[in-house]
Parts: structure tokens; C-alpha cells; sequence
């Protein structure tokens, strides 16, 4: 097809990502979504707005609804109740414009063909495609593009995912997981990737159980557990809604009922003559440690996202949903 | 679709978003995946192998050994079909891997339609079913298969636009069954079928209660049919009834599964 034989020009490697028309239209917008297999209820209401240009990690434990979710962002699967669009549009009527598309977490690849051609292959299935000496550069696979797929490292398989989702250009590129599997070298060559394209406007979804992948790349962080999203904001945030620090000493010969009148306790543990304490303000439990009792070798430490998310992601059971 | 109910306040806003404005190519006919297709199924030595070596390892064994030239020409014949039937059928089944890499979803990540792809499907079944004929044909004509000029050409173009029945079955059996064991069983199937459409022992060699049953099976008509330009032997009514009959059995066998296939993930 020409478009992919065409030469690349400095014009056509400028991928400009359109703009929503009149800015309104959310590039994202999920209301009250659920999805349920027989019994199991695997998404449990969501509620997501995603505006263009952001950065969204999809973060949540092995089995919180992120696959199924995406899945239906994707038109590949219906919900069982909720409204979804993208750009405004049904998802299918989105991929079928080349308004998204999607690095998947395994599979979709033929092993007898070569990198080029699957490229080639898949833009032969869009209208308007970019040309597939560009997305090959862009993926980082220009010197693979001869090699059999079945050969490919499962890394540069993932890039080739990619150079497939970069052919239409599209507003946003949906990723899940799309780092499982892969050394941690191929990890920080394909966020290097997603994380230049990004910077270009593209919308970016990507859904993680990667902690550290979600505070290094995204922009906002919303995490999902049973089907819910229980947290949304940025790193910092989710950090914050399980603020608090830990503080311990060594506290000799200690009885809980010697720790009574300690402040702004959360939770008190005692081990022998350790003891360990959940406060937000761990200063005022440190002075009051350090000042009222004879506590020494005093280590405060904070907890960070991981500790949120565990907090945050375990106690799904309760309909709260910090926000 | 369901997906997006008309109270969707994000609906209203563009009738750019408008899906039935969708620029997808408009012909069934995409030439780059036809050939990447065709070239995916060369780059299969298993493939090669069942479809044109056996072929003419049959013709070799049982074929160029006919006291007279008119049975050699019978015999490749009968055998360029049953290389066909197999070519046509394993690329139909080529499905069953495509849906077990996921290739499938994949491709409902892009614009192309059902169409596009049972089109160029079809085409590729065409294109490699006609490798077993045309080299059956060469190895009979150097290896002295004798016949009219006529049974030449149309007894060799039947054979293998008559074949194209079975990518149909193969279509319908790659949706129906994983990868591992379709074409395993397939390549079983083509065997039985074979023997009983008569392309591997003429009928009249069966006991009478075989020969009946024969008549209904799959393999018999395109096999009647791709001979009676050498033969004269047989009802071309027939044949053309049993080759419409399953071509339409198989069809809407391969649309059916096809659809329940892409109704779940």
C-alpha cells in the first residue's frame, strides 16, 4: 500500500496527535462501568475521566478488573452495565479511526513473519497510516525489521507491539502490561520509548502492577482493587492518603499500659521490648518517646507507595473510596 | 452498540466522532496481506510437504506404474485434486493459529472487516491450492499422463477452483478446535475423505454399499467433476450437486463458528 512505501519526509515524521475537538471531549470517560462473567464480578463500577494529553497509570493487584477494563476501552468486550466513550465515540467506531490502539500484554503476533512485514501487514489494514520506516525507528526495531518474530526477544517483541499501535497515530495508545516479562533493561529501553512519544501530547493509558512504573511514568495514578477504583491522583496523592509514619524504639522492660498517654497514635505494636508505632505525627510520638520514657535507638520511617497501595488496595471490603 | 447509550453527554459533542464516518479502505481485496499471507504459508515446510511432495509421492508410486497413458492422466488427476483440497483446507485452519497467538484479537484492534478477511482468506486458499495442481500436472505430463487437451485445461481448473470447498472446512474447523489438534486431525480427515471420494482408489473398486455412500461424501464431486473431461465416467449432475451442497454446508459452518468466535474475546 503507499501509504507505507512512502518515503518518510521531515513533514510526515511529525506526528501530530489532533486535537479534541473544541477541547471538551474527554479522551476518556467511563461512567458507572461494570462487567461481570457468570458470578464473578470483575468490575465493580468505575468511574473515570481521562483528558487528553494525560498520562494515566492503571495500577491495582493481579485480578482488580485493569484487563477486563481495558478490554472494554478497546470495544473488544462489552460492559455488562455503564456508559463508555472514547473521544466521544463507542470504542469500536474509535479503533476503526485510528483514534486509539493498544499494546497488548502477550500474543497477537504471526512467528513466520518478519518485523517489517507484520508492520507492513498491519498498516495495509488502516486508511492512512504513518510509514513503516517510522514507527520502526520510533519503536527502536529499525535494525530488527528483517528478523522472523519467533526470533525476537520478548523486549523487542513489545517494541514491535508498539510500532504496530504507533501506525495509525493515534489520540490514545492503551497499553496493558506491557512490561511483564521483560529484564529490566528492556523495561527502561521501552518506557524510554512510550515516555518520548508522550511527551509529543499522545494519551496514554497504561495499566501496571508495577509500583515504581506507575510513579515514574505517570502523570496520575488510579488504583483499582475488586473492581473499584480506590484511589485517583497523582503519585503524591496516593501516596498521601496513607500518610503516617513508623516510628520504633527500644523501650526496655515496656508494658502497653506505660504508652497510654502517647499522642496522635494510629497503631501501637509491642514486641518484647520493641515497640512500633503508626502515628501522622511521628514527631510529636518521637519527643513524647524520647522525653517521657527512657526509648532509645529511635528510627522513623515513612511509608511510601507501596505501603498505599497495599493499605489502600486490601481493604476493599469497605465501600469508603478515599478520593 | 451497547457500549455507548445515546445519554452519554460526550456523544453530543463532535459529529466528527461519528463512527459511520470512518475512513476504512472500502475494497475486500487487500493485496498486501494476500501476499503476506501466501508468503506466510511457503515460509511452512509442514505445510509444503502435505500439500505438493505427498502428492506426487502418490503420483510417483501409484500413478506412473498405469500400463496406459489415459490412467496415468486419472490417477494425477485425482491426486492434484486431493493436493488441492489439502492446500485450500490448510490455510481455511491457518485460523486456528491465528486465534491461538491472539493474532485475531489483534486484528480487532484494527479497522479491517469480516469481509476483508474471509476475502483474503479465500484468495490465499485459491493461490496455494494451486501450486499441488499445477505441479501434478508437470510431473504427470513429463512422466507420460496422456490425455485430451480439453481434460487438460478444464479437468486442471476444475480441480482447483473445485477444491476451494475445503477452505471453507478448513475455515470452520480452525474456529472450532485449538491449534494443536486441528490440522492434525484435519490431516487425518483429508484422508479418510479422499479414499472415500475415490481420489486414492477408483470407486468401482469399493464393495457396492461403499460406492453409495461415497457418492455423499465431500471429495467425490470435485473428484467426479475434474476427471469426466478424461473419463465421460459419472454424473456431472451429480457431481455439481454434491460440490454446491457441501460448499454450502461448510460455508455456513465456517460463518456461524466465525461468529461465535468473535462474540467473546
Amino acid at each position: 500500500m503507499d501509504t507505507t512505501t512512502a518515503a518518510p519526509t521531515a513533514g510526515r515524521l511529525r506526528t501530530a496527535v489532533p486535537a479534541a475537538p473544541a477541547g471538551t471531549v474527554p479522551a476518556l470517560h467511563l461512567a458507572g462501568i461494570t462487567k461481570h462473567f457468570g458470578a464473578v464480578q470483575a468490575v465493580d463500577g468505575i468511574d473515570l475521566v481521562v483528558q487528553p494529553g494525560e498520562v494515566v497509570a492503571f495500577l491495582g493487584p493481579n485480578g482488580a478488573g485493569k484487563t477486563t477494563t481495558i478490554d472494554m476501552v478497546l470495544g473488544l468486550s462489552e460492559p455488562s452495565s455503564g456508559e463508555l466513550s472514547v473521544y466521544g465515540t463507542t470504542p469500536r467506531g474509535a479503533v476503526a479511526n485510528g483514534w486509539v490502539s493498544a499494546v497488548m500484554q502477550s500474543g497477537g503476533l504471526l512467528k513466520d513473519l518478519s518485523v517489517a512485514e507484520t508492520v507492513e501487514l498491519t498498516a495495509s489494514l488502516f486508511a492512512r497510516t504513518q510509514p513503516v520506516d517510522v514507527v520502526l525507528r520510533r519503536a527502536g526495531i529499525a535494525d530488527i525489521a528483517g528478523r522472523r518474530v519467533g526470533g525476537c526477544s520478548g523486549g523487542q517483541q513489545q517494541r514491535l507491539r508498539f510500532a504496530m499501535a504507533l501506525l495509525p497515530d493515534p489520540r490514545l495508545l492503551v497499553l496493558d502490561e506491557p512490561t511483564t516479562g521483560m529484564d529490566v533493561e528492556g523495561r527502561r529501553a521501552f518506557w524510554a520509548a512510550i515516555r518520548d512519544d508522550a511527551r509529543r501530547g499522545r494519551t496514554v493509558l497504561f495499566a501496571t502492577h508495577y509500583l515504581e512504573e506507575a510513579d515514574a511514568y505517570a502523570d496520575r495514578i488510579v488504583l483499582v482493587a475488586g473492581g473499584r477504583v480506590v484511589a485517583d491522583g497523582t503519585a503524591a496523592e496516593v501516596k498521601a492518603l496513607s500518610t503516617g509514619r513508623t516510628v520504633r524504639a527500644t523501650l526496655p522492660g515496656v508494658r502497653l499500659g506505660d504508652l497510654a498517654g502517647m499522642p496522635g497514635v494510629d497503631e501501637l505494636d509491642v514486641h518484647g521490648d520493641t515497640v512500633l508505632v503508626q502515628a501522622n505525627d511521628s514527631d510529636a510520638v518521637a519527643r513524647w518517646l524520647l522525653t517521657q520514657t527512657a526509648a532509645h535507638d529511635l528510627e522513623v520511617t515513612s511509608r511510601g507507595l507501596e505501603d498505599a497501595f497495599i493499605s489502600l488496595t486490601s481493604t476493599t471490603s469497605t465501600d469508603e473510596v478515599p478520593r | 452498540m451497547s457500549t455507548l447509550t445515546p445519554t452519554t453527554s460526550a456523544t453530543a459533542a463532535t459529529a466528527a466522532a461519528d463512527p459511520a464516518a470512518v475512513d476504512v479502505p472500502r475494497s475486500p481485496l487487500n493485496t498486501t496481506y494476500l501476499r503476506l499471507d501466501v508468503r506466510r504459508v511457503l515460509r511452512n515446510r509442514r505445510t509444503l510437504v502435505s500439500t505438493i511432495v505427498m502428492p506426487v509421492v502418490f503420483y510417483v508410486i501409484f500413478g506412473v506404474g498405469q500400463e496406459d497413458a489415459a490412467s496415468r492422466a486419472y490417477v494425477m488427476i485425482s491426486l492434484g485434486v486431493y493436493g488441492a483440497m489439502v492446500a485450500a483446507t490448510s490455510v481455511g485452519a491457518s485460523v486456528a493459529v491465528e486465534r491461538a497467538s491472539g493474532w485475531s484479537r489483534q486484528l480487532r484492534l484494527t479497522p479491517l472487516r469480516p469481509a476483508t478477511y474471509v476475502v483474503t482468506k479465500v484468495l490465499a486458499a485459491a493461490t496455494i491450492a494451486l501450486l499441488p495442481v499445477a505441479v501434478e500436472f508437470v510431473v504427470g505430463a513429463v512422466s507420460g499422463a496422456r490425455m485430451p487437451a480439453r481434460a487438460w485445461v478444464v479437468g486442471g481448473v476444475v480441480a482447483w477452483l473445485g477444491s476451494l470447498v475445503f477452505a471453507a472446512l478448513g475455515l470452520a474447523v480452525g474456529y472450532l478446535l485449538p491449534s494443536e489438534n486441528a490440522m492434525q486431525i484435519l490431516g487425518a480427515a483429508m484422508s479418510v475423505l479422499a479414499m472415500l471420494g475415490g481420489l486414492f482408489v477408483p470407486l468401482f473398486l469399493f464393495p457396492h454399499l461403499m460406492q453409495r455412500i461415497a457418492q455423499f461424501t465431500p471429495a467425490y464431486g470435485v473428484g467426479v467433476l475434474a476427471r469426466y473431461p478424461l473419463t465421460h465416467d459419472g454424473s456431472v449432475l451429480g457431481g455439481v450437486v454434491n460440490v454446491v451442497a457441501w460448499a454450502a454446508v461448510f460455508s455456513v459452518g465456517a460463518a456461524l463458528l466465525f461468529r461465535r468466535d468473535t462474540a467473546r474475546v
